[in-house]
């Protein structure tokens, strides 16, 4: 038997150490070895209840704490690892091998933490390590989209670390159980969460970077970060009533964003926040229903999203395109690929019998529990969305549409393995349910699958699809065309540059000003000073000694009038 | 015998080598000296704080003549913890100066290079082993002015006026320094820091003493570049030899902090704090600093400029420490006194590494060299990462400690200031990265090899370093305490 006591991140980042150091077929093995192995160990050597410690500073940090909640997560992401290294088995680059790597084992690590000072150490490690999966694309654009995921990450991890000391000054303790509301601390650990946890508002680094990284990259990215911070929440704040109303925004405002999208993995993106809103609903009502079911649609997403990002990423692969307007008709020459995208398509929509169905019950159905009546129908709404947006538009402007005459081959069959694997799962836990439920942090006794809750959903699906229809054939649906859609970002890519720059010229001008009206009012020996001194503010250039002397003549001035003026 | 004399051979041995090493020939025989001189010292280094880290005291009589008349050395952890960073990193310094030495000085020059460079290790050294004021003063001076004709040795004509322009400033800040002494030994009639200390207490109201301390203050503040009396600093770090770049970066600006440590709360001790307005001084010059340094570090065209200006950044960060005069904020200070130096100086020996191969440090002369060197660009890479904070690294740990001094006072505006001076250093160290690693190469940097192992071993045992003491903090955390137990703060 392994040691039980062993931190799940080990593997991985033993893994990434000897990724960096191997080449070919025996680095794919390690790849592989890290998954399986640590998943094997995970599903059969660890129960709940295991505290690893370590200890650094004053701090005794947790580096491992087992509970049904964290052992879930953590069989998720070995599951997802192992199908994202599959998925990229023919990837034969450095950066991403050994980024993807630290990147799930990090993932592991923020999942297992048991105190707020590893969380944070993961929180941050996660941001480092993936932001490399967008720079491995290495155009211009992926390294300036990187660059702002990277900031608004760290900005995260910061706001984290603020939170978390002073919650510690607080309770004096640092252990990442219940935080709640409860004062600054409360609010800054909950920000931190809701940057990584795609919050209307705090979401622009998902579409952003997301379809920016490289094909392979984004299956990666698409399972591990917000899914830790769905995981955060769920220990941190459940119950937390405002989140109900952030979910049923989160839900449904992306939709909008994605049908004028044409960039289908950026469709994908905005899909995927309007996932964690159905999540992050459930962690705000709080009940154990609505929190199992959302970790239990966390878990679904991982895959479904996951298989629609594979499936995006092999047409990326094979056509070097990825915008709506310029993809159809390729059932033709990647039928496979197509009839796997359409089962991811149809978990995602919540079609009976796959994944997503029996998921998403959960949530509704703690959602009208509990009385939510008007933001049920919200979650209703953003359903219908959802089958729009991702359930038809992207098979649909992918493989279908118009023949755009691009004849191109199947994808390869690493990614056919990887993509059936997914779909294999996708529609085993929607005929088989009671498997995953068991596995839910709490006891259950749900069964999505009676007469009303099926015929709804049905209901539901096709007159969304009659909407498709119509509205495609009355040419009223938006066209896919080439153009940035620009949301909240628009804030820092256009509005703050503007403005800074604004600031700066009127401040320059300011100073000129008032340097030059220094200089005539003035009398002569202001006038020296102006020139000498005020004049050439210019922080990056050298400066001259005469001013270095004035400076010390000021200080030593300010020291010794200071001291009169007090006695 | 040897024990007992430890503390005062740490300094007579680098003084009786330098003259030595300005006679002895050729370009080897010079080196050889020096490095055994500094691998010695840092041995003798490392013995004095293994004894005095218990809490425990050595005092030794110069002469044999008794405190408070004759010179006495008195080493508790906080000297002994700052006399290894010096010892420590001009040992490390000295493989790395063979190559880049003999690339950057004339050969007739490298016997002096090498006296100059003793002469400045004994005045540093005396400075931490010195307990009396004036005799500090004399290791300031000796210190200082093997600097100037340090710097002055750089291959630029330019390297004269940048140690012409610190030759002035320097001057300045000694004579001031000199000032404060005087007029505080008039008052007391002492010189001795403990028995000065005895002293002061019943007269901290007079003016005279106040006006000494300002003048001691302000000489000190100018020697460990606080802002805006940094100014002389980034000309001199950038026109200096790689090596004096090294070892000037990692310690002589970490001695002036140990000294303004030393004067405020163990000669003047902080009751007068409370009379004269130094906090706010010390804390409004140190926000400034971080974010001002900072924010022109982001706009540096030249990589060992870029450096400086960080330099200053993290100085600013241990004067906030000392300006909030309490038992968190000193440990904080102490702490990045000891992770800075190993950070800045890999760092500038990852830039020396690039100066030695593009032969220039500005940006537009290493566009793209990360690729060609990426053992150098990896090093820089981490060290910088330490310098940002990442945990993981010695960086956090002393980011941390001033955190958590800052919310202890529940100082909100210094918590933010070195959390935003994080996020501004991520700015700065991500310039070093686009430049050396994601611009293409220009045609000359297409052709440079990694940097010889002469250079990588030196700068990677740095790296190690910044790693091993961002996870295993027992040694740093250990000697902090002990340091601000010794010294009088009251909080």
């Amino acid at each position: 038997m392994w040691m039980t006591e062993l931190p799940p991140f080990v593997p991985f980042f033993l893994a990434a150490l000897l990724a960096a150091i191997t080449r070919g077929s025996l680095r794919n093995l390690i790849l592989l070895a890290a998954p399986v192995l640590g998943g094997l160990h995970l599903w059969l050597d660890v129960p709940p209840g295991v505290i690893t410690h370590f200890s650094i500073m004053e701090f005794d940090l947790q580096l491992m704490r087992t509970d049904r909640l964290s052992l879930l997560f953590g069989y998720l992401f070995h599951i997802a690892a192992f199908i994202s290294v599959i998925f990229a088995w023919h990837v034969r680059d450095t950066t991403q091998n050994v980024a993807g790597m630290l990147y799930a084992g990090s993932a592991l690590g923020a999942v297992f933490a048991g105190d707020l000072v590893s969380l944070f150490i993961f929180w941050e490690l996660l941001a480092v390590s993936s932001v490399f999966l967008v720079w491995a694309r290495r155009s211009e654009r992926a390294i300036r989209s990187g660059l702002r995921y990277l900031v608004i990450q760290v900005a995260s991890g910061m706001l984290l670390l603020a939170g978390a000391l002073l919650h510690y000054f607080k309770t004096g303790s640092l252990s990442f159980d219940y935080i709640g509301l409860y004062g600054v601390s409360g609010w800054l650990i909950f920000l931190a969460f809701g940057i990584k946890c795609a919050f209307p508002l705090l979401h622009n680094w998902l579409t952003d970077a997301y379809p920016e990284a490289t094909a392979s990259g984004t299956v990666f990215l698409s399972a591990f970060t917000t899914k830790v911070a769905v995981y955060a929440l769920a220990r941190g704040f459940p119950g937390t009533e405002i989140m109900v109303y952030i979910g049923a925004v989160m839900a449904c405002f992306p939709i909008f964003f994605a049908v004028i999208e044409n960039d289908l993995r950026r469709v994908l993106a905005y899909s995927m926040i309007n996932q964690l809103g159905f999540m992050v609903c459930g962690i705000g009502v709080g009940t154990a229903l609505a929190l199992n079911g959302a970790v239990a649609h966390a878990f679904n997403d991982v895959l479904f999203k996951g298989l629609l990002f594979m499936s995006m990423g092999a047409v990326l692969y094979r056509t070097g395109n990825i915008n709506g307007s310029d993809l159809g008709g390729l059932y033709k020459s990647m039928p496979k690929t197509a009839t796997l995208c359409i089962v991811g398509a149809c978990s995602i929509s919540a079609f009976p019998l796959f994944s997503g169905f029996v998921s998403k019950s959960l949530v509704m159905t703690a959602m009208i529990q509990q009385g939510y009546d008007y933001l049920w129908l919200m979650l209703l709404f953003a359903s219908a969305g959802v089958f729009h947006h991702a359930g038809i538009k992207i098979p649909y402007f992918a493989f279908f549409a118009k023949d755009s005459g691009i004849r191109t081959q199947e994808a390869p069959l690493n990614m056919l393995l990887a993509m059936g694997l997914s779909a294999a799962l996708c529609i085993f836990i929607g005929s088989q349910p009671q498997y995953l439920y068991n596995l839910l942090p709490w006891a259950v006794t749900y069964w999505p699958y009676d007469i009303s809750h099926v015929l709804s959903q049905m209901q539901l699906l096709f007159f969304s699809a009659l909407a498709f229809v119509w509205l495609n054939r009355q040419g009223l649906y938006p066209p896919e065309l080439h153009a940035i859609n620009l949301d909240v970002e628009w804030l820092y890519r256009k509005l703050l540059p503007d403005t800074a720059g604004w600031v700066y010229n009127n401040l320059h001008r300011v100073h000129i000003d008032t340097s030059n009206s220094l200089k005539t009012s003035l009398s002569e020996i202001t006038k020296t000073v102006a020139s000498s001194y005020l004049g050439r503010l210019h922080l990056a250039t050298s400066w001259p000694t005469g001013s270095m002397v004035f400076w010390i003549a000021v200080i030593l001035g300010f020291f010794l009038l200071a001291d009169i003026i007090q006695h | 015998m040897i024990e007992q004399n430890l503390s005062l051979l740490l300094v007579v041995i680098p003084l009786l080598a330098a003259p030595v090493a300005a006679i002895l020939p050729g370009l080897r025989p010079p080196w050889l000296l020096a490095l055994a001189v500094t691998w010695l010292c840092f041995v003798i280094a490392g013995w004095q704080l293994f004894t005095v880290m218990d809490g425990s005291i050595i005092s030794y009589e110069l002469g044999g003549w008794a405190p408070p008349w004759g010179i006495e050395y008195r080493i508790d952890a906080m000297n002994a913890l700052v006399a290894l960073i010096v010892a420590g990193i001009a040992a490390i310094t000295m493989p790395y100066a063979l190559l880049t030495v003999e690339k950057e000085i004339p050969r007739h020059q490298v016997p002096l290079f090498y006296s100059a460079f003793l002469l400045c290790i004994v005045g540093l050294l005396g400075i931490t082993q010195t307990g009396d004021i004036f005799n500090l003063f004399v290791f300031l001076e000796i210190s200082s002015l093997s600097t100037y004709v340090l710097i002055a040795m750089g291959e630029q004509r330019r390297a004269l006026t940048s140690a012409y322009q610190y030759l002035i400033m320097g001057s300045i800040g000694a004579t001031f320094v000199l000032i404060g002494i005087g007029l505080v030994y008039a008052e007391t009639g002492t010189l001795n820091m403990q028995d000065l200390h005895l002293r002061l207490q019943p007269i901290l109201d007079h003016r005279t003493i106040h006006t000494g301390f300002a003048f001691i203050s302000v000489g000190i503040a100018l020697k460990l570049a606080l802002f805006p009396l940094h100014l002389w600093l980034p000309n001199a770090y950038k026109y200096a030899p790689s090596a004096i770049s090294v070892f000037l970066s990692a310690t002589s600006t970490k001695v002036a902090v140990y000294v303004m440590l030393r004067l405020l709360f163990s000669v003047f001790s902080s009751d007068i704090l409370m009379i004269e307005p130094t906090e706010d001084i010390l804390l409004l010059l140190g926000i400034f600093g971080v974010i001002l340094a900072s924010v022109t570090a982001i706009y540096q065209r030249d990589i060992k400029r870029l450096l400086a200006y960080s330099s200053i950044a993290q100085v600013s960060y241990m004067v906030l420490g000392i300006g909030m005069a309490s038992n968190m904020g000193v440990t904080a200070t102490l702490i990045h006194v000891f992770n800075h130096a190993l950070m800045k100086a890999a760092l500038f020996m990852a830039a020396g590494a690039v100066v030695y191969r593009a032969g220039s440090s500005r940006f537009e002369k290493i566009d793209g060299m990360g690729r060609q060197m990426p053992w150098t660009f990896a090093a820089m890479f981490i060290a910088g990462l330490s310098v940002i904070g990442i945990p993981g690294t010695a960086g956090f740990i002393s980011k941390w400690y001033f955190v958590l001094a800052a919310l202890e006072q529940h100082s909100w505006l210094i918590a933010l200031v070195v959390l935003s001076g994080s996020l501004l250093s991520v700015v700065y160290i991500w310039r070093i990265v686009e430049v050396m690693y994601l611009r293409p190469a220009t045609d000359t940097g297409l052709s440079v090899k990694e940097a010889p192992y002469a250079l990588l071993v030196p700068m990677w045992s740095l790296v190690l370093a910044n790693i091993y003491f961002g996870i295993n903090t027992e040694l740093t955390l250990n000697i902090a305490d002990i340091s601000v137990k010794l010294l009088d703060i009251t909080d």
